[in-house]
């Protein structure tokens, strides 16, 4: 069986809170709302058919001291059964209408608030998107990762910069003064079988179908990491589809798209290990932006080393882990759509030392 | 045994009070005769089904993008209406032959049921036809587009009813030629006929989304 | 005259003559058997997948079971609960029992009812069959998500033996529910109303209705699948105009009805019991069964709440959030009549009672989180979550299988001709629930806590870990309940009490019958004048037909 290696107990990675309770975005918040009020609710109702039934469980039970039927082989004896009968009641047409009058009533409060929260948590992108401050990007799901492609960052269009498996957007001000907030749209689509992109704390869960676009938005006044996974069964790896949102403060975001809108790193030290690289298949699936590497079917690794993670978030990202992924992925991830290449272990070695510069 | 039960009974065994029992009987009425209730409990779960793959059809004809071929392109009226002349009046000759049943006319009843077989047996020739120009003229199959595949399904599947229907005519038609059919077989024979309606109410059905609207 | 020559037919050997007989039988009361004896043998496999799902996650990164196992054995326990236990166990008891409450000698189509059995148990073993191919048995989920049905994403035949499989099983659930719609409208005993019928054969017909209406569309649905698989049909590939979504609307369309042909059974049941166990007629007869046509119709049209995450427009969401809402009201109107019938009764906790009490006390909890779900916000958090794991397995086992329990040991005596044991029942009975609720009720708390659905393990820092091990140990505990069920039966069968005609003092007609009933049910038909016949004929003098 494979030896899942865990991701390195980093501070940020100690006890990853994804309680659907604990919202830090106001579509989250919106919902945790509707959880109280009709947990409520249906404890009143619970409290009502427990209590009658309690009641009359203890208040009408048999005593067994009366009538036993005699028994014999035809008819044994069974304890409790008596002939004589409690008043015989076939029903009452007012309290029928009472206990179908009153849950309508119930359901039509219900109905009104699942309308106001609805209409709270979907908001469609507002278009144009000009002096919005939002943030949107393509979510694009694939059998076992994410890609993101941010396109507009403050309502205005940006180079788009393609990524994987870690998203970062900008903090979002309290909506003051100075401080306007910025909301992050997501476009959400998939290349080949359904996902759902799920971050309880910031938001429900909206599903990637393919041939279809959806949409979903969030944003949050607490920077940090927030961290979810695909919540649809998509396949082998589902349980490692795993996402990571960085919610960033305005200089880190800033500084994070300027990266990325970079070509890849380009060290001389490690020309060897880029050359074995572009000579190899690996070309055939993934990007790297400044070379000849243009292959969309894996993730992109233009900035692979300024990721945590890799492999969906599955594998802390590190020299071990990526020399032991790119000699065989099937060992670390079964199923996963990168075979094992059968290179050699210096060629394994020169491409993981490329790849961990590639910041 | 039965003293038990007569103990517990005596008032319940016994007609005194109760409907006439007309439980076995070949019935008028069709909500007492087991038969038909049977058939129209299966024609109403034939209408969930056809009405799927009607829904299904509907649907994907509108999301359809341009992909050859496509509706407009394929169908040619003549042959299509050919085929439904012969299987709408095919319920006309099905009603004749009931009636015929009824009144005890065998040569009429053996004369307009087997009109139905061979109209039946038309109209999936009409099909047959059709189909071979679709797939050969137009590589129109199944596997070819959203359109091939959908068409196909619903056309396919009323084509095998009306196949089951012919088998089941047939069956009747020999039983009758051979002196075989009893008077419980009536029965037999009339939800047959409702079959073959039924069949026919989905045709029209299908032939007017199909064929009419959907182009 | 000549002397009399034995037959050849009874020279042939014992054992080979009674597997002969059943396997050739169409009386009503062996299929019915036949029926439970697949369903419960189906129960076993299923539950045995289920154990080994809750032992791979005990703890985080478990190594149990690799992620291949794990999702054919979510995919094989979710469909075989479904299809191969939970629809034949309900068909069969009422294939045994209904008849006998019209008074009538057998279905209305004997051989049709066999063939319904047989072909559902045969499209159990085409499914299971997947077992033995190279790839195993599919790997999809119950409700087999397109466009992951598709060849390019799933190439083993083991979806196509799943497909295949619940198409013909689908055939002999269609054959029952014409057999059941025919037999009740048609065979009842003279003086049987439709509204003087026992509210069992009451669902029953309803129930029948429904599957009618729901199989079919899972039938044209999987003939799609099937046709993209096997001829390159485009229904459900999203690279030719096909439609992932319109997958969802399919499935859910007969999926949703399918979890009402669950229940709806089961408040039958429980409608018998709970009356002749409180020795009060059930509470408003007339509502109750308005009540069921009402679930049965408006069921039909609150399908998309199983897809309120797929990004429905709003109007949608909020047209199926309210419609399942109110498919509520008829079922608390049946809760609160039930309730009405105990109130002011003389209750008695025998065991068919005590499951019918355990019934109404884990249904309604089942139903409240089925309220919360069709909130549809609310689902946007929780939907594809442990909480909806929670729900579903509360309603299916704190409703029906509570009331399948409920039915069979109120109805076994009349079966075999003996009692069950008490003690064995009252230990299973509260082996059962202390699991139960064990086994789910964290399941509710993960769930919110984010804990998605069919994942093969989870990481440790997500803190689920303690509910998820809490689930394990409540899936250990139920085990002895059900192998306390088995051998009640077996040892029951052969050293129960003598039942007798009618050990309950119970009202209908299959307690006119002797235990077990003879082939031919009644000796004469039988004429009725009110919905409690047996009362009428115990009590000349006071019959309920002057009070109805």
């Amino acid at each position: 069986m494979p030896n899942y290696l865990l991701l390195a107990a980093t501070a940020e990675n100690v006890l990853q809170d994804v309680s659907t309770l604990h919202p830090v975005s106001p579509p989250a918040d919106s919902i945790r709302y509707l959880f109280y009020f009709v947990t409520a609710v249906g404890a009143g109702i619970l409290a009502v058919v427990w209590g009658v039934l309690l009641y009359s469980l203890v208040k009408f039970r048999r005593k067994r001291s009366i009538g036993w039927r005699g028994g014999d082989e035809q008819q044994p004896a069974y304890p409790g059964v008596v002939t004589a009968e409690p008043p015989q009641v076939y029903g009452s047409m007012p309290i029928e209408i009472a206990w179908t009058v009153a849950p309508g009533i119930i359901v039509l409060m219900l109905s009104l608030v699942i309308v106001r929260t609805e209409l709270e948590v979907r908001i469609k992108q507002p278009s144009p998107l000009q002096g919005s401050n939002a943030l949107t990007a393509t979510v694009i799901g694939h059998q076992w990762w994410w890609e993101y492609i941010i396109e507009q960052n403050g309502g205005q269009n940006v180079n788009p910069v393609v990524t994987a498996n870690e998203l970062h957007v900008p903090v979002s001000g309290e909506g003051t003064e100075g401080a306007p907030t910025r909301p992050v749209y997501l476009t959400l689509k998939s290349a080949d079988v359904c996902h759902s992109f799920w971050v309880p704390r910031l938001a429900g869960k909206t599903d990637l179908i393919p041939g279809r676009v959806n949409q979903m938005w969030f944003q949050t006044t607490q920077p940090g990491l927030y961290v979810g996974q695909c919540a649809e069964y998509c396949g082998a790896q589902h349980a490692n589809m795993l996402l990571r949102v960085y919610i960033d403060t305005p200089e880190n975001f800033a500084a994070w798209l300027a990266n990325e809108q970079k070509p890849a790193v380009s060290d001389p030290a490690v020309r060897a290990g880029q050359q074995v690289f572009l000579a190899q298949s690996c070309v055939n699936c993934h990007t790297i932006r400044g070379t000849t590497a243009k292959g969309k079917f894996g993730p992109d690794l233009t900035h692979l080393a300024s990721r945590a993670t890799f492999a969906g978030g599955m594998l802390g990202l590190n020299q071990e882990n990526l020399e032991k992924w790119i000699i065989d992925p099937q060992k670390m991830k079964p199923e996963c759509l990168m075979p094992a290449f059968g290179l050699s272990v210096r060629n394994v070695g020169l491409i993981t030392d490329y790849l961990m510069t590639l910041k | 045994m039965m003293s038990d039960s007569t103990m517990a009974g005596s008032t319940i065994i016994g007609a005194a009070n109760g409907l006439p029992a007309e439980l076995t009987s070949p019935a008028s009425d069709w909500w007492r005769s087991h038969a038909k209730v049977g058939m129209l409990a299966f024609l109403l779960s034939e209408v969930a089904f056809f009405s799927t793959l009607i829904t299904t059809y509907v649907v994907f004809l509108r999301q359809t993008k341009a992909g050859n071929p496509s509706p407009a392109e394929v169908f040619h009226l003549p042959l299509v209406l050919t085929g439904t002349a012969c299987l709408l009046s095919s319920s006309i000759t099905i009603h004749l032959a009931e009636k015929a049943m009824r009144t005890g006319k065998r040569a009429g009843f053996l004369g307009w049921w087997g009109l139905t077989i061979v109209l039946g047996a038309t109209f999936l020739a009409c099909t047959g036809k059709e189909w071979h120009e679709l797939i050969c003229t137009y590589g129109l199959t199944i596997s070819r587009n959203l359109f091939g595949s959908t068409y196909f399904t619903l056309v396919g599947f009323h084509a095998l009813h009306v196949t089951v229907g012919l088998v089941l005519l047939s069956t009747i038609f020999l039983l009758a030629w051979r002196r075989a059919l009893s008077e419980q077989d009536h029965t037999a024979a009339e939800v047959i006929s409702w079959y073959w309606h039924f069949v026919d109410g989905v045709w029209i059905v299908v032939f007017t989304l199909v064929y009419l609207i959907g182009r | 005259m000549a002397t009399v020559t034995q037959p050849a037919a009874l020279e042939r050997p014992f054992w080979t003559a009674r597997l002969h007989e059943w396997a050739v039988t169409v009386d009503h009361k062996r299929i019915g058997i036949m029926y439970v004896v697949m369903a419960v043998v189906f129960l076993v496999i299923a539950g045995l997948e289920a154990e080994a799902i809750r032992w791979q996650l005990f703890v985080p990164e478990n190594t149990f079971l690799g992620p291949d196992r794990f999702n054919q054995f979510f995919t094989m326990h979710g469909t075989t609960m479904v299809f191969f236990v939970g629809m034949p166990i309900l068909i069969g008891i009422a294939n045994y029992i209904v008849p006998l409450q019209i008074g009538a000698r057998d279905m209305a189509f004997p051989r049709l009812n066999a063939f319904g059995f047989w072909v559902t148990l045969f499209g159990g073993l085409l499914a299971y069959f997947s077992f033995f191919i190279p790839g195993g048995p599919p790997a999809i989920g119950w409700f087999a998500y397109a466009p992951l049905t598709e060849r390019a994403f799933n190439r083993g035949a083991g979806v196509d033996f799943w497909t295949l499989g619940l198409l013909v099983s689908g055939i002999g659930t269609i054959a029952a529910g014409v057999n059941f719609v025919a037999t009740i409208l048609t065979l009842r005993c003279p003086g049987m109303t439709l509204t003087k019928m026992p509210f069992f054969t009451w669902t029953m017909l309803w129930t029948s209705v429904q599957i009618l209406l729901a199989i079919p569309p899972l039938t044209a649905a999987l003939v799609m699948v099937e046709f993209d698989r096997a001829l390159g049909a485009k229904f459900f590939n999203p690279q030719n105009d096909g439609s992932a979504y319109m997958w969802q609307h399919l499935f859910w369309f007969f999926g949703h009805p399918e979890v009402y042909i669950l229940i709806l059974p089961a408040f039958g049941m429980i409608s018998e019991v709970i009356p002749v166990f409180s020795r009060k007629v059930l509470f408003g007869y007339e509502f109750m069964a308005a009540a069921t046509m009402a679930i049965v119709f408006i069921s039909m049209g609150v399908w998309a709440h199983h897809m309120f995450c797929v990004g429905m427009n709003r109007t949608l969401d909020m047209y199926f959030a309210a419609a399942s809402l109110l498919v509520s009201i008829p079922t608390g109107i049946k809760f609160f009549n039930w309730l009405a019938t105990m109130y002011g009764g003389r209750i008695s906790l025998a065991s068919p009672m005590l499951f019918a009490c355990g019934f109404l006390s884990m249904f309604v909890l089942g139903g409240l989180t089925g309220i919360m779900l069709a909130c549809a916000p609310f689902d946007f958090q929780v939907s594809d979550t442990y909480f909806v794991v929670g729900h579903f397995h509360w309603v299916l086992i704190g409703g029906t299988l509570f009331g399948v329990f409920a039915g069979i040991h109120y109805w076994f005596p009349k079966v075999t001709g003996r009692m069950l044991s008490e003690r064995l029942a009252k230990w299973q009975f509260w082996l059962l629930l202390i699991g139960f609720i064990l086994t789910f009720g964290p399941m509710h708390i993960s769930g919110l806590l984010g804990m998605p659905r069919r994942i093969y393990t989870y990481l440790p820092d997500r803190r689920w870990q303690i509910w998820n091990q809490l689930s394990t140990i409540g899936a250990l505990v139920q085990v002895p309940s059900y192998l306390l069920f088995v051998i009640n039966i077996f040892w029951s069968l052969k050293y129960g009490q003598p039942a007798g005609d009618d050990p309950w003092d119970a009202w209908t007609l299959e307690w006119a019958t002797p235990s077990p009933p003879p082939t031919y049910n009644f000796e004469a038909v039988p004429t009725i004048r009110s919905r409690r016949p047996l009362w009428d004929a115990k009590h000349p003098d006071d019959p309920d037909w002057k009070y109805e």
